[in-house]
């Protein structure tokens, strides 16, 4: 650059008195905080994801300790049986419930966390290919994405979990594919409406390599698209879970699922409803609140918002 | 047709142009309907231009004459299906995009879909940096700060993103991001016509004085004369993808040879407001690109149409000081 040039005149002079600018890190903490919702759902999956982690050190018993002379305890809070050695009761085999409570959490967590996660990952890379190149690469994305909502899902679950297991990577492998449509039908959508850009035409003059532009210039404006559809996909895996485990085959006792908890809890459902009750609470909040943080994230995020 | 343009240039004729088109066109496949066959689509057709360095072209013309695919001819996007582009007497097609990218960037017609919303100020001006992997993050960034200070951007404004920046600033960034890279030709596909008018002449100025400080060759493609009036050096005049009549600024607005030139000069609105409309001389509107009258492509709407117009197509000749393809001329 030539040595000649004068500093041009600046729109306003506000420069020289080095004005603090909060910097964008900065200004989505300050949004984090004035959103409600962000705060009360992310409190609630924070305190869920810290008893998963932490419940072998909470957790009064050990979740597969039975004890047949303890089974079915009531609540505390019933006057007559409860006790506060057992708060939330025992189960038909004398486990603790609070305890199995705890360690299902862990299930539900880890399987509504990574089957969101892989089912984003492949069906975004499949919907941002389609969206981007178009032509024949796009037709045969719809093509796949077409087979796949043609499936009947939980069907098509339930004949899988019966052909791999219900071990939980094979739990958290079918339900990614389960979900992976939705991704990829909105990434696609959102990215022919990106591609057509001129910042994308830029990026393409620069001599910017497809993969780049699609990673560095595209995935970012559908980020949004994605973390909000995880949340609520997440949520539905945690409930899909469940039902699988009901149904007896997601994962196998006497691993403390929530799912399996219900299951379980069934055949006492109309003496000692607590029994499904806690399982099905715990599943509810969770879910909602998983819910609320996903809502939460896509408002923070949010380019329209960051004035 | 080369010999022709030979006598355009200047008295140091030896130099190389900085940019040439030699006989360019591009013409799209389109399909109507599954079953319906190709057909072929001349965008642009035949075009030949030059332009020196430290000069600016005008390439103007209405909506769908092929102002937009030469340009992106130009920066190497798309390739042309005849004749060739120069860049400093180089064919563009024997060098890979990146090494096009190092000579010619763009400053596009909209800022605001110019940038990616998602990104900060520096990320968007230092992206040819990082793609070109040039310098360490911390020179990038002063390198940021250099050409921000350059293109009249206040300092502050380096962590914001685009949606918190003005029309004219957005355009700024743009052209920040466009001079990074150091180019010699840039090209503007209508840098202006999204902006207000007040902003529109601080963009304008901006480009002419960057222009004077980097010696920069602009290939400017517009729809406004008045503000081809102001910068251009040369200007080139597209209907219906071919070159119609290209000469000297000066000599194409003080006296428009051309028709359709006449028709385009008179249609620009005066401010005297009692002056009403501009009447404008042509008929009809633009005709379809995919089945182009016989003859001149331009006699359906030419005021001045005779029996040889509609037969025959007439060659660019050179008449006094342009180029003209017209057989009032002839």
């Amino acid at each position: 650059m030539p040595d000649a040039i004068q500093s041009r005149d600046i729109e306003d002079q506000v420069d020289e008195f080095e004005v603090a600018v909060p910097s964008p890190p900065e200004l989505m903490k300050r949004r984090a905080k004035s959103h409600r919702g962000f705060i009360i759902g992310g409190s609630v999956v924070i305190f869920f994801l810290l008893v998963a982690v932490f419940a072998p050190v909470l957790a009064p018993f050990d979740p597969y300790d039975q004890d047949l002379t303890r089974r079915l305890i009531p609540p505390v809070w019933d006057a007559a049986k409860g006790t506060w050695e057992h708060p939330f009761g025992t189960d038909a085999l004398g486990r603790d419930y609070l305890t199995r409570l705890m360690y299902g959490a862990q299930i539900s967590l880890m399987i509504g966390f990574f089957a969101a996660a892989v089912s984003a990952i492949v069906g975004s890379c499949i919907g941002m290919i389609g969206g981007y190149f178009g032509g024949r690469i796009d037709n045969f994305v719809m093509y796949l994405i077409n087979v796949k909502l043609a499936l009947p899902g939980l069907l098509v679950a339930l004949s899988l979990v019966s052909v791999f297991g219900g071990s939980i990577l094979a739990l958290i492998l079918i339900l990614s594919f389960l979900f992976w449509d939705r991704y990829a039908v909105v990434t696609r959508s959102v990215t022919q409406q990106i591609r057509v850009n001129d910042y994308i035409t830029a990026a393409q003059a620069l001599g910017t390599s497809r993969t780049r532009i699609i990673i560095s210039e595209v995935l970012p404006n559908v980020m949004n698209q994605i973390i909000v559809i995880a949340s609520l996909e997440m949520a539905v895996a945690i409930i899909v879970e469940a039902a699988l485990s009901f149904l007896g085959l997601g994962v196998q006792p006497p691993t403390p699922s929530w799912g399996l908890l219900l299951s379980e809890g069934r055949s006492y459902m109309f003496f000692m409803p607590y029994l499904i009750n806690f399982p099905g609470l715990a599943i509810f909040f969770l879910v909602i609140s998983i819910n609320m943080m996903g809502d939460g994230i896509r408002d923070i995020t949010a380019p329209e918002g960051r004035n | 047709m080369n010999q022709l343009m030979g006598q355009f240039s200047h008295p140091d004729s030896d130099a190389v142009p900085a940019l040439e088109c030699r006989n360019v066109g591009r013409t799209f496949m389109i399909k109507k309907g599954i079953f319906a066959e190709k057909q072929p689509l001349k965008a642009v057709q035949d075009v030949s231009l030059q332009v020196n360095r430290g000069e600016v072209l005008a390439i103007v013309g209405e909506s769908g004459c092929g102002k937009t695919t030469l340009a992106k001819m130009l920066l190497g996007l798309l390739e042309p299906t005849t004749g060739e582009i120069l860049l400093d007497g180089e064919p563009i097609n024997s060098v890979s995009i990146k090494d096009i990218a190092r000579k010619v960037q763009p400053v596009f017609q909209d800022p605001y879909s110019s940038l990616n919303p998602r990104k900060t100020i520096e990320q968007i001006i230092s992206l040819p940096l990082k793609v070109h992997e040039i310098g360490s993050q911390a020179s990038r960034r002063a390198r940021v700060e250099e050409y921000m200070r350059l293109v009249g951007l206040p300092k502050r404004l380096i962590h914001s993103y685009p949606n918190q920046l003005s029309g004219g600033q957005r355009q700024r960034v743009a052209i920040a991001r466009a001079l990074i890279m150091e180019p010699k030709i840039i090209v503007c596909d209508e840098p202006t016509s999204a902006l207000d008018v007040s902003v529109q002449a601080h963009i304008l100025n901006l480009l002419q004085d960057l222009r004077e400080e980097l010696n920069l060759t602009y290939a400017f493609i517009s729809h406004d004369l008045a503000v081809v009036e102001h910068l251009a050096d040369w200007v080139a005049v597209m209907y219906l993808g071919r070159l119609i009549e290209f000469g000297k600024a000066v000599n194409i607005f003080n006296d428009p040879k051309h028709p359709y030139t006449r028709a385009l000069l008179d249609s620009v609105l005066t401010p005297d407001a009692s002056l009403g409309l501009p009447e404008i001389t042509l008929g009809r509107g633009l005709p379809n690109p995919l089945t182009p009258p016989s003859g001149c492509y331009f006699h359906p709407r030419c005021p001045e149409a005779s029996d040889q117009c509609s037969a025959e197509q007439p060659a660019l000749i050179k008449n006094e000081n342009r180029l003209i393809e017209c057989h009032l001329y002839g």
